[in-house]
C-alpha cells in the first residue's frame, strides 16, 4: 500500500464518514473488521458472516446476517437481496446503529426514529411487501426463542398470536367477526411501537479505540 | 396509633434507660459469633450486670421467702433493647398508617422528629440517652444490617455494566473530591478571625471533612424509587450509598490517625493513599473469599434445611468482623460476600431458606435504618452543641457547592464515554440528592475526645444532616417532578414491545459480534465461562437434580399442570358440547378480541424468562416493600426449568402434549380480579392445530416466586375456567376430575376426545401421590436421573417416558412434599 492508497482510502472515509455519520477512527475501525471478516477481499459473502463464531448463539443470527444483505437497509428504495456488499454498504447498515446524537430536535428524533424501525420493520418483513403477515411475525418470534430452548414452538406462535391479536386490536379498534387482519403495515408498526423507545436503545457502542488489537495486547 | 404507642413505650423506655452504656462494657470478642442482629442480638448474650446503670428498682431487703421478687438488674440490657427496638417499629406502623405522609416527607425525617420528640423528653427529665452510638456499637451491630439491607432493599436488578461504570467513579472520586475540597475551604475559613475558629488545624477540618462528605442518599432513593426516575440516576446513587461509606470510613480512619501527628510528612500521604487501596481491595478480597467459603458450606446443608440461613448470617457476619478485625473496609467485605453468596448460595439451599434469608435481611435493615434515624433525633436533643453561626453555615455552603462542582466536573469527564450521557436535569439532580445521613453522624459522635473542637463539629455535622434530610429530602420529589427528570416507563408494556425489546437486544449483541467490538461483554463473557467450567464446581452440589429448588419448582409445576388440566378440562367440555370443533376453525383467522391481563403477564412471563441468555438487561428496580427480591431467585428456577424440560423429555408439560390439546390464554386460578374482562378464547388464522398457550407453559411466575408460602394453597382457590360459550354445569367439571383420578388412561382418553393426535404417552401422568414407587414411576426416575445434564446440557432424545414420574427429589424429601400436595388433591376430588 502506497501513501497514494492511503490518501485515497482517507478521502474515500472522508466521504463515507459525511454520508454515514461515523467518525474516521469508527470507519477506520469497521474498516478493519471488514477485512478481517472478507479475508482481505473488496466483498462480503454471507458465508463471512455466517463464520463467525460469537454469532452462533445469537438466535437471531439470520435475520441479522440477512439484514446486511437486504438492499432496503441501504438506504435504497428498492427491494430484494444482494449476494455481496462491500464496505460501503456494510458501512450503511451499519450505520443504522448509531447512537443518536447529544441534542437533537423532536424532528430529528422522529426521523431516527422511524429509520431504525424502518430497519426492524425490514428485519421481519422477509418478502418485502411491506407487511408484516402472520407468518412471518410468528416466524420472527419463533427465531427469537429458539435459542432459550426451554419452550416450543408453539408457545412461540402463541406469543406471536397474541401479539399480532394486539396490533389488530390497537390499530383497528373494533374489528367485524369476519374480517381478516391482512399484516401489519409500517405505520401500523410505528404506532404499536409508540411507547418503545428504540432510539435510545438501538445503538452500538461504536468505539474509537481500536478493540481488536486491545484484545490481544490484554 | 404511633404517639399511642410511642408513649406508651416511651415512659417504659425513659424509665430504664442505660442501654449503650452497658452495650459498651461488653467485651466485644465475646460475641463474634452472634448473627448481625444489633440490638436482637443483645438478647441471646449472657446477662451482664450493668456496671453503673442506675437500678429502678432494687431489690427489696426481705429475709423472708419473698412472695413477689424483681430483679431488673437482670434483664436490663436486653428489655432495654427490645423496648426500644419496638418504640423504632411502632413509629414506622404509624407513619405507613397515613401513605400521604409517607409520601411527601420522607421516612427519615419522621423518624428523626420522633426521635427529637422522644430526645426532648428524656431531656425534659433528665435521663442519660442511650449510648448506641459508640462506635463499636454502631459498627458491629448497626451498621452491618443497614449496608446489606440497602443493597438487598434498593438494590436495581439491573446488573449490566453498562450502568454501574460511573458508580465506582462517582462514590470513590466524588468522596474524595468532596472531602479535600471541603477540607481544604474550611480550612481557610477558619482563618477569617470574626469566626473564632483559628485553633482548628488543617488536619481536623480534613477529618471533619471526610465525615461531612459522606453522603447517604436512603432518602432520595425511595424517592426515586417512587417516582421512578432513570434508572442510570438510580444506579448511581445507589451505588453512592454502598460504596461512600466506605470510602467515608477509610478516610476517616486515616484521617483520625493524621489529626493526632504533629507534622505530616510526604511519604505519610504516600502510605494513606497505599492505606486506602490496601483498605478497600482488601475488604472486597475478603468478602470473595468468605462467600466462597459460605457456599462451599451450603453444598452440604441438604440434611440440615433449617441451619440454612445461619450459616449464610454467619459467613457475612464473620467477614464483617475479620475485616474489622485488620481494619480494612468491612462495609466492603459484607457487600461483597452478599454478592458472592447470591450468586452460588441461592442453588444450594432451599426455597425457604432463601425466603427467610431475604425476610431477616430485609427486617435487620429496616429495622436498624430505623433506629439510626431514630437515635439521632434523640442524640440531637441530649448533646451538649457549641453553636457558631459561621462555621455551621460555611460548612453547609461548601458542602452544596463542591457537591454541586464535584456532580458537574466528573459528569463531563465521564459523560463522552456513555451512550446515554447525564444531562443537566440528572446532574443537578444527582448534586442535589446528596443528603447525608447515618455514616456522617456516627462517625462524628465516634470522634476521640482529643479533637478540641469535638462539639462544634457533632453540631454542625447535625446541622448538615437535619438541613439536607430535610430540606432537600422533602423538596427532591417536587423537585424532580417540576424539572421533569426523564423516567424509566414501568408501565407494563405491550407484548410487541416486549417482543421488540428482545428482539433489539439481540440484534445489538449479534452487531456488536459482528463489527467485531465486544466492549463491555468480552471480559464479562470470558469470565463466565470460566465461572461455568471451575468455579461453580466447587461450591455447587453436583447433583442438580436433587436440589430443593428443583424439587420444590416441580412441585409448584405439577401444581400448575394440574390447575391448567382442570382449566382446560372445563373447555374441553364446553368446546366440544356446544360447537364443534370444525366450526371453530372455520372462525380462525380473525383475531377478534383482547387479551385479559393475566394473560399479559404471562406472555411477558415467558418472555422474560426465555430471553435469559440475553447479555443485558434494563429493568426496573425492585421495590422496596416487595417481598421477597426474586429476581435471582427466578432465574435460578429459570436454568432449572430448562434442565428439567430437557430431562423430562416429551412427556413433559411442555411436550407436544399441550400443543395438541385445547389451549386457552387463561387466568392464573384466584385471578378474579380481572374477571371483568369477559373470558376469551384464542382463534387464529387457519392453521391445522390450534394454537395455545397453556399456563403450565410460564406457571405463572408471580405468583409462583413472590408468594412461595402461598403457592401450595394455589390449587385449592377456585379455578376460573376460561369456556368462552357457556358455563360448563359443575358437575361435568367434577365428572371429568373424577375421570381423571380414576387413572391414566381414563384420563387420556378425556384428553384424546378433543385432540384426535394426541398420543398418551405425551399427556401428563397421573398424579404422583398416587404411589411414587410403582413400576413405570420407577423407570421413568431412573432415566431422569441419568438424563439431567443441567442447563448447558444437550437436548434428550426423546423419550416416551411418562410425564409426572416421580423425581429423584421425591426419595429425599418425600415427607415434606407430601404435605403440601395432599390436601389440595383431596379437596379435588368430590
Amino acid at each position: 500500500m502506497g501513501a497514494s492508497q492511503s490518501a485515497r482510502t482517507e478521502h474515500e472515509f472522508q466521504d463515507l464518514a459525511d454520508r454515514t455519520g461515523f467518525s474516521l477512527e469508527q470507519i477506520g475501525n469497521l474498516n478493519k473488521r471488514f477485512r478481517q471478516l472478507s479475508k482481505n477481499e473488496e466483498t462480503l459473502s454471507r458465508q463471512d458472516l455466517a463464520s463467525i463464531s460469537a454469532l452462533d448463539n445469537n438466535p437471531l443470527r439470520a435475520q441479522i446476517i440477512n439484514a446486511f444483505f437486504d438492499k432496503r437497509n441501504l438506504r435504497q428504495n428498492e427491494a430484494g437481496t444482494v449476494q455481496v456488499i462491500g464496505f460501503e454498504e456494510f458501512l450503511m447498515v451499519m450505520s443504522h446503529f448509531r447512537p443518536a446524537a447529544m441534542h437533537i430536535t423532536e424532528e430529528e428524533r422522529e426521523k431516527l426514529r422511524r429509520e431504525k424501525l424502518r430497519f426492524v420493520f425490514n428485519m421481519h418483513d422477509t418478502d418485502s411487501d411491506g407487511t408484516i403477515t402472520l407468518e412471518e411475525y410468528r416466524r420472527a418470534v419463533e427465531e427469537l426463542l429458539s435459542k432459550a430452548g426451554t419452550i416450543g414452538q408453539e408457545t412461540a406462535k402463541a406469543i406471536a398470536d397474541a401479539a399480532m391479536l394486539e396490533v389488530a386490536s390497537t390499530t383497528r379498534g373494533k374489528m367485524e367477526p369476519d374480517e381478516f387482519y391482512e399484516g401489519i403495515t409500517f405505520e401500523n408498526f410505528l404506532q404499536i411501537l409508540k411507547t418503545f423507545d428504540i432510539e435510545t436503545r438501538m445503538h452500538v457502542r461504536f468505539l474509537n479505540m481500536d478493540t481488536a488489537t486491545m484484545r490481544c495486547g490484554k | 396509633m404511633r404517639t399511642m404507642g410511642g408513649f406508651s413505650q416511651m415512659k417504659l423506655a425513659v424509665n430504664f434507660l442505660t442501654i449503650g452504656l452497658v452495650i459498651l462494657s461488653l467485651p466485644c470478642g465475646s460475641y463474634t459469633e452472634i448473627p448481625p442482629k444489633p440490638p436482637g442480638s443483645l438478647t441471646v448474650l449472657p446477662p451482664v450486670k450493668p456496671a453503673g446503670g442506675p437500678q429502678a428498682f432494687p431489690d427489696a431487703e426481705n429475709s423472708n421467702l419473698p412472695a413477689f421478687t424483681m430483679d431488673y438488674a437482670r434483664i436490663q440490657v436486653p428489655f432495654e433493647v427490645t423496648l426500644w427496638v419496638l418504640l423504632a417499629s411502632f413509629a414506622k406502623i404509624g407513619f405507613h398508617v397515613y401513605h400521604k405522609i409517607t409520601f411527601w416527607v420522607p421516612e427519615s425525617c419522621l423518624l428523626i422528629s420522633i426521635g427529637l420528640i422522644v430526645g426532648a423528653i428524656m431531656h425534659s427529665v433528665h435521663e442519660e440517652p442511650p449510648a448506641v452510638l459508640s462506635y463499636n456499637v454502631f459498627f458491629l451491630f448497626m451498621l452491618p444490617p443497614h449496608r446489606t439491607g440497602v443493597w438487598i432493599l434498593y438494590a436495581p436488578r439491573d446488573r449490566s455494566s453498562r450502568t454501574w461504570e460511573p458508580v465506582l467513579w462517582f462514590a470513590v472520586v466524588g468522596t474524595l473530591w468532596n472531602s479535600i475540597g471541603i477540607g481544604m475551604s474550611l480550612y481557610a475559613v477558619c482563618q477569617i478571625e470574626a469566626f473564632e475558629v483559628q485553633d482548628i488545624n488543617l488536619q481536623e477540618n480534613m477529618l471533619f471533612a471526610a465525615i461531612i462528605s459522606a453522603v447517604d442518599p436512603v432518602a432520595v432513593l425511595s424517592v426515586f424509587e417512587d417516582v421512578s426516575v432513570n434508572e442510570q440516576l438510580y444506579i448511581v446513587v445507589f451505588g453512592e450509598c454502598l460504596f461512600n461509606d466506605a470510602v467515608t470510613v477509610v478516610l476517616y480512619n486515616m484521617f483520625i490517625f493524621v489529626a493526632d501527628m504533629p507534622v505530616v510528612e510526604p511519604v505519610d500521604v504516600f502510605l494513606g493513599v497505599a492505606r486506602f487501596f490496601v483498605v478497600g481491595l482488601g475488604g472486597m478480597g475478603f468478602g470473595v473469599i468468605f462467600g466462597f467459603v459460605a457456599s462451599f458450606t451450603t453444598r452440604f446443608t441438604s440434611n440440615v434445611r433449617e441451619i440454612e440461613p445461619l450459616f449464610i448470617f454467619m459467613y457475612s457476619y464473620l467477614a464483617y468482623l475479620v475485616a474489622e478485625l485488620f481494619s480494612i473496609s468491612s462495609i466492603m467485605a459484607i457487600v461483597t460476600c452478599a454478592l458472592t453468596m447470591k450468586y452460588y448460595v441461592e442453588e444450594n439451599v432451599s426455597q425457604r431458606s432463601c425466603t427467610t434469608i431475604r425476610h431477616v435481611v430485609k427486617m435487620l435493615g429496616t429495622i436498624s435504618e430505623t433506629l439510626i434515624f431514630f437515635f439521632l433525633g434523640v442524640v440531637t436533643i441530649t448533646t451538649e452543641h457549641e453553636w457558631n453561626w459561621g462555621y455551621i453555615m460555611f460548612t453547609l455552603l461548601l458542602a452544596l457547592v463542591w457537591r454541586g462542582l464535584g456532580v458537574l466536573v466528573l459528569t463531563q469527564i465521564i459523560n463522552p464515554f456513555r451512550t446515554i450521557p447525564f444531562n443537566f436535569k440528572d446532574q443537578f439532580i444527582l448534586g442535589y440528592g446528596g443528603l447525608r445521613g447515618a455514616i456522617s453522624f456516627a462517625l462524628v459522635f465516634t470522634l476521640p475526645d482529643s479533637i478540641g473542637r469535638k462539639k462544634l463539629f457533632v453540631t454542625t455535622t447535625i446541622c448538615m444532616i437535619m438541613f439536607t434530610v430535610f430540606i432537600q429530602g422533602i423538596s427532591i420529589r417536587p423537585l424532580i417532578e417540576f424539572i421533569n427528570v426523564r423516567r424509566t416507563n414501568r408501565n407494563l408494556e405491550t407484548i410487541n414491545v416486549e417482543i421488540h425489546s428482545r428482539l433489539i437486544e439481540h440484534t445489538i449483541a449479534g452487531v456488536e459480534d459482528l463489527c467485531g467490538q465486544w466492549s463491555h461483554y468480552y471480559w464479562k463473557d470470558k469470565f463466565l465461562k470460566f465461572n461455568n467450567r471451575i468455579l461453580r464446581k466447587i461450591p455447587i452440589r453436583d447433583n442438580r437434580a436433587e436440589s430443593s429448588i428443583v424439587a420444590l419448582y416441580k412441585k409448584l409445576e405439577l401444581q400448575n399442570a394440574m390447575g391448567i388440566l382442570d382449566t382446560v378440562s372445563g373447555d374441553i367440555n364446553a368446546g366440544s358440547s356446544i360447537v364443534p370443533l370444525h366450526e371453530e376453525k372455520k372462525s380462525s383467522g380473525k383475531p377478534k378480541r383482547k387479551f385479559v391481563a393475566a394473560d399479559l403477564m404471562n406472555m411477558h412471563d415467558i418472555l422474560s424468562k426465555n430471553m435469559y441468555k440475553i447479555r443485558q438487561r434494563t429493568t426496573a428496580y425492585t421495590t422496596k416493600h416487595s417481598l421477597p427480591n426474586d429476581s435471582r431467585t427466578k432465574e435460578i428456577l429459570i436454568r432449572r426449568h430448562t434442565s428439567i424440560r430437557r430431562s423430562l423429555g416429551p412427556g413433559s408439560f411442555n411436550g407436544p402434549n399441550e400443543a395438541k390439546s385445547q389451549k386457552y390464554f387463561s387466568l392464573p386460578p384466584g385471578k378474579s380480579l380481572d374477571s371483568k374482562f369477559p373470558p376469551q378464547r384464542l382463534r387464529h388464522t387457519g392453521n391445522d392445530d390450534d394454537e395455545t398457550m397453556s399456563e403450565m407453559d410460564y406457571p405463572s411466575a408471580r405468583s409462583r416466586f413472590n408468594q412461595p408460602s402461598r403457592s401450595s394453597s394455589r390449587a385449592m382457590l377456585p379455578l376460573r375456567r376460561l369456556n368462552t360459550l357457556t358455563e360448563v354445569p359443575s358437575s361435568s367439571v367434577v365428572d371429568l376430575v373424577d375421570e381423571r383420578s380414576g387413572g391414566r388412561g381414563a384420563w387420556g382418553r378425556g384428553m384424546s376426545r378433543l385432540n384426535s393426535s394426541s398420543s398418551d404417552s405425551r399427556i401428563p401422568a397421573p398424579r404422583r401421590h398416587h404411589d411414587p414407587s410403582n413400576g413405570p414411576d420407577n423407570g421413568s426416575s431412573g432415566d431422569h436421573g441419568s438424563g439431567d445434564n443441567g442447563p448447558e446440557g444437550e437436548q434428550q432424545p426423546l423419550s416416551p417416558t411418562p410425564a409426572w414420574a416421580a423425581e429423584p427429589g421425591d426419595r429425599d424429601d418425600s415427607g415434606t412434599q407430601k404435605p403440601l400436595l395432599r390436601p389440595q388433591w383431596k379437596t379435588r376430588k368430590p
